[in-house]
């Protein structure tokens, strides 16, 4: 059977995963995408601003369509349908038939017909080239206007605000988010963004655009004021792509859209239409979630299930708009006859929430929550499970001044085929299924069910019913850190923290049992170092340092360590460098460049630490922390100073971070990268903390990571002076130090930080847990603490003297066996071992 | 500081080798000796009542032949005194020296013996 899909979105994208898992066998499919690039996660779009790239958006699994053989032809436009040949011609004029064609072309964003409309820098948002577009006008313009106030237009202005434009939002309606939200709390909205420093206004209506006097354009509304702006951007709805149906005369709904029937198929029953462009009883649907629901409907439909429905859909959404929570359940309006309401309003924390129910006060019909929207999966659940409402359904979102819990509707009242994740349409009951075959964290839940993968909105009921589950099957949720001690690494150090402990011996007597082991005590060590900053291998606490700690090196493959100096930001003197060099060709060490702009010294033996180290410090150097799951380096480019390009001192910062940071324990090591500019040459933001110049200042990136699974980094907060960014960095990584398990990087770490990105910002920036001062204060110890732990180990005779390879001879470990290659020692293979040299001087 | 002669049979003065003193091993972690021209690691444990103990194994991994086995975290797993090879991680029983990941990669346990504060070990 040949397949034709016209449209690469990620609903067209979701009907190919959906073919593919349905068995069909023998289709031949094509997909024609006009974009230049495969489906991409629109609903996370501003990401892109916040430094997703586009490889990040994309939702096209690795190696989906060689391992399914389907054809993808990009910047491929479909031009025209011939119905009677069964045909689809693209602009270039490729013919291609089909036996069953998929409309999948989404919408096209709505600009409303001003005259100047057109002009340049006026854009709408939509795809990545439009993002693109907007990032090298707002490089070259003071000021924006997004006009549209709705869920869109919203997301858009927060990214023209966080390229640091002065931003105004322009809305037709009298009031932002017409759709979703009544007068009520698009009041409180309104407030909210406003206090973010936007401008909002609302009953405007644009009637010409034309050149400005301040800035590049002038927009005139119908009352007669004007606003000028240097950018434009339309977001003021969309419409659906059916000219292509219309073309070839498919029957269209009222108000357009291209028409489906139940199974999705068009008046054509050779053709159908899913996501955004099709219109089912005359109605569109602009979320990803019916889209997607129509996409597994027409797979099936077309893979021979004729029973496989689509049944409308939920529009109830819940969603963040620049730190604020917006949720909308069913009729938020309160459009159904005889329904009564609840409101509720807090001005002083711009709180709005208002319920809506039947006349007879037992079902709930709808909701709107604004600034808090903690209740949005619990409620939502009520109304799509027709639940009976509670006594007093006013409880539900009144906030609980006597600590008594709200009624809440307890997962376990809802059925295991309730859908949790509308998204990717997830019910309980698979969720379930999961935490059977083992799955217990909220990060293996979304990469195993995509449960929460999508928008995220229902990731907190996600886990209320993946902890509901852990507990009935019995499977208490063990964090614990290993057979000693029943408690997690956060339990651990709050334990240590709390208690004051400062021995394992102490810690093991009060909270563990056993001896200890090479978990345990890494991380017991680990966490005394962050909370104290006692010397590693004072007495007490060298017996719980890993070996490479113990030794103050990184182990290699034969036994011996690679030495590495600080060069705090990469930067190095010659005469540093060549003292580097002179050590290096004294001890005969194999010398590289490493990745964070340092020099690795390797196959120095443990007796010959202490007297390389002696020699680096006479030099000015100190320990690089290299061996520690610690501060590593701060990377930088070399920024405004030489670069015509930069715009801010990197390296200055660099330096200053690298040596404020400095010897700092972690669960895991810190990397970070400071960037002059946004060409980003230092690669900040694939790294855990990430700085990037700007005009005004820096701009803060959090949890990147290269590796085994690279991230990005994303953007935690703009335009910072250096005070508001170390406070920030403080806060953060005191933050992960305190509540990582052991060995998580920042990267992972965040992923299952149940609140995410917007979470960590109310801890870190709004104090919403009232410890940052407790942060700063602990980070400000570390700080003053700091020791170069090589500079003590050489002068600390009797930690010196452990620095042997036996204790009852001064031989060379003849174990060790070097050859040469390339000019410099390696490790010798097991068949050249009897010819290699035990002295590196030698080989 | 009282000491407790170790598995597995008590060292053969005539045999035996002293390697260093008691005091040289900093509690709850190893050294190497060269025994016979063997590397040779000995651990000083502090058991749950708060005496030493002192076991012997093979210094060399014969995962991948570095003399490195002392340089381990020691500690109990069930009822095994392990050590952690600093390498791969792979535990050694400090008292048989059999390897629990994989007892192909099992090593020789030797006798250790301290008197009068001086470690003595010979060679199984």
């Amino acid at each position: 059977m040949k397949i034709v899909v016209i449209g690469h979105g990620m609903v067209g994208h979701k009907f190919l995963e959906s073919l593919a898992e349905s068995g069909l066998q023998g289709a031949d499919v094509t997909v024609l995408c006009e974009e230049p690039r495969p489906a991409y996660d629109r609903v996370h779009l501003s990401e892109f601003f916040a430094g997703k790239s586009a490889q990040d958006l994309s939702v096209v699994e690795p190696g989906f369509f060689e391992r399914t053989g389907f054809t993808l032809r990009l910047a491929a436009r479909a031009a025209h349908i011939e119905r009677r040949t069964n045909t689809v011609t693209t602009v270039d004029g490729e013919t291609f038939s089909y036996d069953k064609l998929v409309l999948a072309t989404g919408s096209n964003p709505f600009v409303p017909p001003v005259p100047g409309r057109d002009r340049s820098h006026c854009f709408v948002y939509r795809t990545i080239e439009d993002l693109e577009a907007m990032k090298a006008s707002g490089l070259i313009s003071k000021s924006g206007v997004v006009v549209g106030g709705g869920l869109l237009g919203l997301e858009c202005a927060k990214s023209l605000r966080d390229m640091g434009l002065d931003t105004h939002v322009v809305e037709f309606a009298p009031r932002l988010m017409a759709v979703q939200v009544d007068e009520g709390g698009g009041r409180v909205l309104r407030h909210k963004i406003e206090a973010m420093g936007l401008h909002v206004h609302t009953s405007r209506n644009t009637v010409e655009i034309v050149d400005g006097r301040e800035a590049r354009h002038r927009m005139v509304f119908a009352d007669g004021s004007h606003l000028e702006t240097d950018m434009i951007v339309f977001s003021a709805g969309i419409r659906p792509r059916d000219e292509l149906a219309r073309q070839c005369l498919l029957a269209v709904g009222a108000r357009g859209g291209i028409a489906i029937d139940n199974h999705c198929r068009t008046s054509d029953r050779n053709v159908y239409a899913i996501g955004e462009c099709a219109a089912w009883n005359d109605q569109t649907f602009g979320l990803v979630a019916p889209g997607y629901d129509m996409a597994r409907v027409a797979a099936k439909h077309i893979a021979g299930d004729t029973e496989a429905n689509f049944a409308g859909a939920d529009m109830s959404t819940k969603l963040k708009l620049m730190g604020v929570d917006v949720a909308s359940i069913g009729d938020a309006q309160g459009k159904t006859p005889h329904c009564l309401s609840y409101q509720y309003v807090d001005e002083l924390k711009q709180i709005y929430k208002k319920i809506v129910v039947s006349a007879d006060g037992k079902q709930l019909l709808g909701a709107v929550l604004v600034g808090h929207a903690d209740e949005y999966g619990t409620l939502l659940q009520m109304a799509l499970n027709g639940i009976t409402l509670p006594a007093d359904p006013e409880f539900l979102i009144l906030p609980s001044s006597d600590g008594k819990a709200k009624p809440g509707l307890g997962v376990d009242a809802l059925p295991d085929s309730a859908q949790i994740c509308s998204c990717n349409n997830v019910s309980k009951g698979q969720i379930g299924a999961a935490v059977g075959n083992g799955v217990c964290t909220i990060g293996e839940m979304k990469a195993c069910t995509k449960a929460g993968a999508t928008c995220g909105g229902c990731v907190p009921l996600v886990t209320q019913v993946m902890k509901a589950e852990m507990a009935t099957r019995g499977m208490a949720v063990n964090n614990h850190l290993c057979e000693h001690f029943a408690y997690s690494r956060q339990e651990l150090y709050h334990l240590i923290r709390v208690g004051q402990i400062k021995t394992f011996d102490e810690l093991l007597a009060k909270h563990g049992k056993g001896l200890g082991c090479d978990v345990c005590k890494p991380t017991a060590a680990s966490i005394f170092a962050s909370v104290w900053n006692d010397f590693v291998l004072k007495p007490q606490l060298a017996s719980l340092q890993d070996s490479n700690d113990y030794y103050l090196g990184n182990i290699q493959k034969d036994g011996t360590y690679s030495v590495v100096p600080r060069m705090a930001g990469g930067e190095v003197t010659p005469d540093g460098l060549i003292a580097v060099g002179q050590v290096a060709k004294k001890y005969g060490l194999y010398t590289k460049i490493t990745g964070g702009q340092r020099v690795d010294l390797f196959g120095a033996r443990v007796e010959q630490l202490p007297l390389i180290w002696e020699e680096l410090i006479a030099a000015g150097f100190e320990s690089g922390h290299a061996y520690g799951k610690s501060l590593r380096t701060v990377k930088s480019c070399v920024g405004s100073t030489w670069c015509r390009y930069g715009v801010g001192d990197s390296v200055g910062l660099a330096v200053e971070l690298e040596n404020r940071y400095k010897g700092l324990r972690a669960p895991h090591k810190i990397k970070f990268g400071v960037s002059g500019c946004t060409r980003e040459c230092a690669e900040a933001q694939g790294k855990d903390i990430g700085i990037i110049a700007t005009e005004k200042g820096w701009n803060l990136y959090v949890c990147g990571n290269g590796g085994m699974k690279p991230r990005h980094a994303e953007l935690f907060a703009s335009d910072l002076s250096k005070e508001e960014l170390v406070r920030l960095i403080d806060r953060v990584l005191m933050f992960y130090v305190r509540t990582a398990d052991r060995l998580q990087r920042t990267s992972t770490w965040r992923e299952n930080l149940e609140g995410g990105l917007a979470y960590l910002q109310d801890v870190i920036i709004n104090d919403s847990l009232g410890l940052c001062a407790e942060l700063e204060a602990q980070m400000q110890h570390v700080v003053d603490t700091y020791q170069c732990e090589w500079k003590t180990a050489v002068t600390t005779p009797e930690v010196r003297q452990r620095f042997r390879s036996f204790v009852n001879s001064e031989q060379v470990d003849q174990t060790v066996r070097f050859v040469r290659e390339r000019g410099q020692i390696r490790p010798a293979l097991p068949e050249e071992r009897e010819q290699a040299a035990t002295s590196a001087l030698d080989a | 500081m009282s000491q407790v002669i170790d598995t597995p049979t008590p060292a053969a003065n005539a045999t035996a080798t002293l390697v260093c003193a008691a005091a040289d091993i900093v509690p709850n972690t190893g050294v190497c000796a060269l025994v016979g021209g063997r590397h040779i690691a000995i651990f000083r444990v502090v058991d749950a009542t708060g005496r030493d103990r002192f076991h012997a194994i093979d210094n060399i991994d014969p995962k991948n032949g570095a003399s490195v086995l002392s340089r381990g975290l020691v500690g109990n797993l069930g009822d095994d005194i392990v050590v952690a090879s600093p390498l791969y991680k792979h535990h050694f029983v400090l008292a048989t020296g059999a390897c629990i990941e994989n007892t192909e990669w099992s090593v020789q346990a030797h006798p250790v013996e301290v008197r009068e504060g001086q470690v003595w070990v010979s060679l199984a």
